[in-house]
Protein backbone atom coordinates (compact mmCIF):
# COMPACT_ATOMS: atom_id res chain seq x y z
CA UNK A 1 0.00 0.00 0.00
CA UNK A 2 1.61 3.97 -0.93
CA UNK A 3 0.86 6.91 1.34
CA UNK A 4 -0.93 7.97 -1.59
CA UNK A 5 -3.41 4.85 -1.65
CA UNK A 6 -3.19 5.63 2.60
CA UNK A 7 -4.48 9.19 1.52
CA UNK A 8 -6.96 8.49 -0.61
CA UNK A 9 -8.27 5.81 1.80
CA UNK A 10 -8.41 8.02 4.72
CA UNK A 11 -9.39 11.20 2.84
CA UNK A 12 -6.69 12.73 4.34
CA UNK A 13 -4.65 16.08 3.66
CA UNK A 14 -1.22 16.07 3.66
CA UNK A 15 0.16 18.66 5.99
CA UNK A 16 3.83 18.34 4.56
CA UNK A 17 4.81 19.12 1.26
CA UNK A 18 7.63 17.05 -0.34
CA UNK A 19 7.62 13.80 0.06
CA UNK A 20 7.54 10.65 -1.94
CA UNK A 21 3.97 9.55 -2.11
CA UNK A 22 4.56 5.90 -3.99
CA UNK A 23 6.72 5.03 -0.82
CA UNK A 24 5.59 1.46 0.30
CA UNK A 25 3.90 0.51 3.45
CA UNK A 26 3.62 -2.33 4.70
CA UNK A 27 2.98 -1.93 8.40
CA UNK A 28 0.98 -0.41 10.45
CA UNK A 29 1.14 0.78 14.27
CA UNK A 30 -1.67 2.77 16.62
CA UNK A 31 -0.72 3.98 19.41
CA UNK A 32 -0.55 7.47 22.17
CA UNK A 33 1.98 6.00 24.04
CA UNK A 34 5.38 6.72 22.20
CA UNK A 35 7.54 4.19 23.99
CA UNK A 36 4.98 1.10 23.04
CA UNK A 37 5.46 3.02 19.45
CA UNK A 38 9.54 2.09 20.41
CA UNK A 39 8.70 -1.11 22.08
CA UNK A 40 6.19 -2.42 19.83
CA UNK A 41 6.59 -1.01 15.64
CA UNK A 42 8.67 -2.22 13.07
CA UNK A 43 10.64 -0.61 10.66
CA UNK A 44 9.43 1.21 7.14
CA UNK A 45 6.08 1.49 8.97
CA UNK A 46 2.83 3.98 9.29
CA UNK A 47 2.00 5.30 12.77
CA UNK A 48 -1.64 6.19 13.73
CA UNK A 49 -2.05 8.38 17.11
CA UNK A 50 -4.09 11.14 18.12
CA UNK A 51 -1.13 13.13 20.09
CA UNK A 52 0.38 15.72 18.29
CA UNK A 53 3.45 17.15 19.38
CA UNK A 54 7.17 17.18 18.47
CA UNK A 55 7.89 13.81 20.31
CA UNK A 56 5.74 12.09 17.77
CA UNK A 57 7.92 13.22 15.26
CA UNK A 58 10.85 12.42 17.31
CA UNK A 59 9.88 9.02 17.85
CA UNK A 60 9.08 8.18 14.49
CA UNK A 61 12.67 9.61 13.50
CA UNK A 62 14.29 6.84 15.81
CA UNK A 63 12.12 3.86 15.23
CA UNK A 64 12.42 4.43 11.06
CA UNK A 65 8.73 5.17 11.03
CA UNK A 66 7.87 6.25 7.41
CA UNK A 67 4.87 8.35 7.81
CA UNK A 68 2.23 9.63 10.54
CA UNK A 69 -1.28 9.68 10.42
CA UNK A 70 -3.00 12.11 12.96
CA UNK A 71 -6.90 11.14 13.17
CA UNK A 72 -9.78 13.14 14.24
CA UNK A 73 -8.90 16.38 12.51
CA UNK A 74 -5.61 16.79 14.99
CA UNK A 75 -2.92 18.87 14.04
CA UNK A 76 0.53 19.38 14.98
CA UNK A 77 2.01 23.25 15.32
CA UNK A 78 3.88 24.63 13.02
CA UNK A 79 7.13 23.69 14.36
CA UNK A 80 6.52 20.25 14.43
CA UNK A 81 5.43 19.84 11.13
CA UNK A 82 8.64 21.78 10.19
CA UNK A 83 11.04 19.15 11.57
CA UNK A 84 8.96 16.75 9.85
CA UNK A 85 9.49 18.07 7.03
CA UNK A 86 13.34 18.72 7.49
CA UNK A 87 13.52 14.71 8.58
CA UNK A 88 11.49 13.67 5.29
CA UNK A 89 8.39 12.39 7.14
CA UNK A 90 5.33 12.83 5.62
CA UNK A 91 2.10 13.98 8.19
CA UNK A 92 -1.26 13.23 7.52
CA UNK A 93 -4.57 14.40 8.80
CA UNK A 94 -7.72 12.61 8.95
CA UNK A 95 -11.15 13.34 10.34
CA UNK A 96 -11.62 9.95 11.37
CA UNK A 97 -11.72 8.60 14.65
CA UNK A 98 -8.81 6.44 15.42
CA UNK A 99 -11.08 2.99 15.01
CA UNK A 100 -12.23 3.87 11.68
CA UNK A 101 -9.02 4.95 10.41
CA UNK A 102 -7.42 1.60 11.59
CA UNK A 103 -10.44 0.18 10.06
CA UNK A 104 -10.47 1.21 7.00
CA UNK A 105 -6.54 0.54 6.11
CA UNK A 106 -6.99 -3.17 7.61
CA UNK A 107 -9.65 -3.90 5.74
CA UNK A 108 -7.63 -2.73 2.60
CA UNK A 109 -5.16 -5.46 3.65
CA UNK A 110 -2.43 -3.32 6.19
CA UNK A 111 -1.26 -4.97 9.09
CA UNK A 112 0.31 -4.43 12.31
CA UNK A 113 3.83 -6.03 12.97
CA UNK A 114 1.77 -9.37 14.46
CA UNK A 115 -0.28 -10.01 11.79
CA UNK A 116 0.34 -12.09 8.84
CA UNK A 117 1.29 -9.77 5.75
CA UNK A 118 -1.39 -9.62 3.04
CA UNK B 1 35.64 3.19 9.26
CA UNK B 2 37.73 1.57 11.80
CA UNK B 3 38.43 4.26 13.72
CA UNK B 4 37.15 5.16 17.40
CA UNK B 5 35.01 8.25 17.74
CA UNK B 6 33.12 9.57 20.98
CA UNK B 7 31.05 13.17 21.63
CA UNK B 8 29.08 14.63 24.21
CA UNK B 9 25.70 16.00 24.03
CA UNK B 10 24.43 18.64 26.93
CA UNK B 11 20.66 18.14 28.07
CA UNK B 12 19.03 20.54 29.91
CA UNK B 13 15.94 19.10 32.18
CA UNK B 14 11.88 20.16 31.39
CA UNK B 15 13.34 20.93 27.53
CA UNK B 16 10.85 19.48 25.66
CA UNK B 17 11.08 21.68 22.41
CA UNK B 18 14.91 20.07 22.05
CA UNK B 19 14.17 16.40 23.76
CA UNK B 20 15.13 14.00 21.57
CA UNK B 21 18.07 16.24 19.78
CA UNK B 22 20.61 14.20 21.08
CA UNK B 23 19.56 10.91 19.93
CA UNK B 24 18.30 12.23 16.41
CA UNK B 25 22.40 13.62 15.92
CA UNK B 26 23.90 10.21 16.99
CA UNK B 27 21.67 8.86 14.51
CA UNK B 28 23.24 10.66 12.26
CA UNK B 29 26.30 9.80 13.44
CA UNK B 30 25.89 6.09 13.57
CA UNK B 31 24.57 6.34 9.97
CA UNK B 32 27.57 8.50 8.44
CA UNK B 33 29.71 5.50 10.44
CA UNK B 34 27.41 3.20 7.60
CA UNK B 35 26.58 0.71 10.67
CA UNK B 36 23.68 -1.41 9.87
CA UNK B 37 20.23 0.10 9.96
CA UNK B 38 18.60 -2.27 12.44
CA UNK B 39 21.83 -1.96 14.94
CA UNK B 40 21.35 1.86 14.26
CA UNK B 41 17.71 1.53 15.08
CA UNK B 42 18.54 -0.23 18.73
CA UNK B 43 20.81 2.60 19.71
CA UNK B 44 18.51 5.37 19.04
CA UNK B 45 15.69 3.93 20.79
CA UNK B 46 17.39 3.23 23.75
CA UNK B 47 19.28 6.77 23.55
CA UNK B 48 16.09 8.30 22.97
CA UNK B 49 14.61 6.75 26.06
CA UNK B 50 17.39 7.54 28.36
CA UNK B 51 17.51 11.19 26.88
CA UNK B 52 13.75 11.43 27.36
CA UNK B 53 13.89 10.03 31.34
CA UNK B 54 17.04 13.04 31.70
CA UNK B 55 14.83 15.91 30.03
CA UNK B 56 11.22 14.48 32.72
CA UNK B 57 13.06 13.82 35.51
CA UNK B 58 16.35 15.49 35.80
CA UNK B 59 17.61 19.06 36.29
CA UNK B 60 20.58 18.63 33.65
CA UNK B 61 22.74 15.77 31.96
CA UNK B 62 24.61 14.81 29.50
CA UNK B 63 25.42 12.13 26.53
CA UNK B 64 28.27 10.49 26.45
CA UNK B 65 28.82 8.62 23.35
CA UNK B 66 31.81 6.44 22.49
CA UNK B 67 31.69 3.96 19.04
CA UNK B 68 34.95 1.65 18.33
CA UNK B 69 34.55 -0.85 15.30
CA UNK B 70 33.22 -3.18 18.11
CA UNK B 71 30.73 -1.57 20.05
CA UNK B 72 28.50 1.95 20.70
CA UNK B 73 28.67 2.95 24.41
CA UNK B 74 26.07 5.60 25.42
CA UNK B 75 26.89 6.92 29.38
CA UNK B 76 24.11 9.28 30.26
CA UNK B 77 24.91 11.07 33.46
CA UNK B 78 22.60 13.46 34.75
CA UNK B 79 21.38 15.51 37.60
CA UNK B 80 18.37 14.52 39.02
CA UNK B 81 16.29 12.94 41.99
CA UNK B 82 17.94 9.34 41.73
CA UNK B 83 16.04 6.09 41.45
CA UNK B 84 15.32 4.77 45.07
CA UNK B 85 14.19 1.25 43.67
CA UNK B 86 15.68 -0.16 40.47
CA UNK B 87 14.61 -3.34 40.02
CA UNK B 88 11.02 -1.38 40.43
CA UNK B 89 11.60 1.18 37.59
CA UNK B 90 12.89 -2.00 35.06
CA UNK B 91 9.14 -3.25 35.72
CA UNK B 92 7.03 -2.44 32.76
CA UNK B 93 4.47 -0.24 33.45
CA UNK B 94 5.48 0.92 36.45
CA UNK B 95 6.21 4.75 36.46
CA UNK B 96 6.44 7.57 38.80
CA UNK B 97 5.72 10.56 36.01
CA UNK B 98 3.01 13.10 36.76
CA UNK B 99 0.22 13.41 34.23
CA UNK B 100 1.16 16.18 32.23
CA UNK B 101 4.45 14.42 30.96
CA UNK B 102 2.04 11.29 29.98
CA UNK B 103 -0.20 14.01 28.34
CA UNK B 104 3.30 13.87 26.25
CA UNK B 105 2.47 10.08 25.07
CA UNK B 106 5.72 9.43 28.02
CA UNK B 107 6.09 8.07 31.37
CA UNK B 108 4.25 4.71 30.38
CA UNK B 109 7.34 2.95 32.20
CA UNK B 110 8.39 1.46 29.80
CA UNK B 111 11.43 3.72 29.51
CA UNK B 112 13.93 1.71 31.11
CA UNK B 113 12.68 -1.86 29.49
CA UNK B 114 13.07 -0.16 26.26
CA UNK B 115 16.31 0.65 27.05
CA UNK B 116 17.23 -3.28 28.14
CA UNK B 117 15.47 -4.51 25.17
CA UNK B 118 17.80 -2.84 22.69
CA UNK B 119 21.03 -3.01 24.61
CA UNK B 120 23.19 -5.72 24.82
CA UNK B 121 24.60 -4.69 27.80
CA UNK B 122 22.50 -1.97 30.43
CA UNK B 123 24.17 -0.79 33.88
CA UNK B 124 22.12 1.94 36.04
CA UNK B 125 23.84 3.69 39.00
CA UNK B 126 21.59 5.93 41.03
CA UNK B 127 22.11 7.96 44.05
CA UNK B 128 18.50 9.35 46.29
CA UNK B 129 18.92 12.93 45.91
CA UNK B 130 21.95 13.11 43.61
CA UNK B 131 21.50 11.24 40.42
CA UNK B 132 21.22 8.72 37.95
CA UNK B 133 24.08 7.09 35.28
CA UNK B 134 22.33 5.06 32.76
CA UNK B 135 25.01 3.38 30.69
CA UNK B 136 24.31 0.66 27.54
CA UNK B 137 26.58 -0.98 25.07
CA UNK B 138 25.43 -2.29 21.87
CA UNK B 139 27.56 -4.86 20.04
CA UNK B 140 28.10 -3.90 16.45
CA UNK B 141 30.20 -7.47 16.05
CA UNK B 142 27.35 -9.55 14.35
CA UNK B 143 24.14 -8.74 15.48
CA UNK B 144 25.13 -10.11 18.47
CA UNK B 145 22.76 -10.05 21.30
Amino acid sequence: MTLDDIKVILGALSLTGRGDMEIDIGRAYCADLMSDVLAFSVTNSLLITGLTNAQVVRTAEVADIKAIVFVQNKRPDIQTIAMAEAKNIPLFVTELSMFDTCGRLYERGLRSQMGPTV
Amino acid sequence: MTVNSDGVFFLTGKDFANAGSASSNLKGILEKRGIPAEIIRRASIAAFEAEMNVIIYAVAGMMHYTITPETIKVVLQDMGPGIPDIGLAMQEGYSTAPDYIREMGFGSGMGLPNIKRNADKLTINSVVGEGTTVEFVISLERSGR
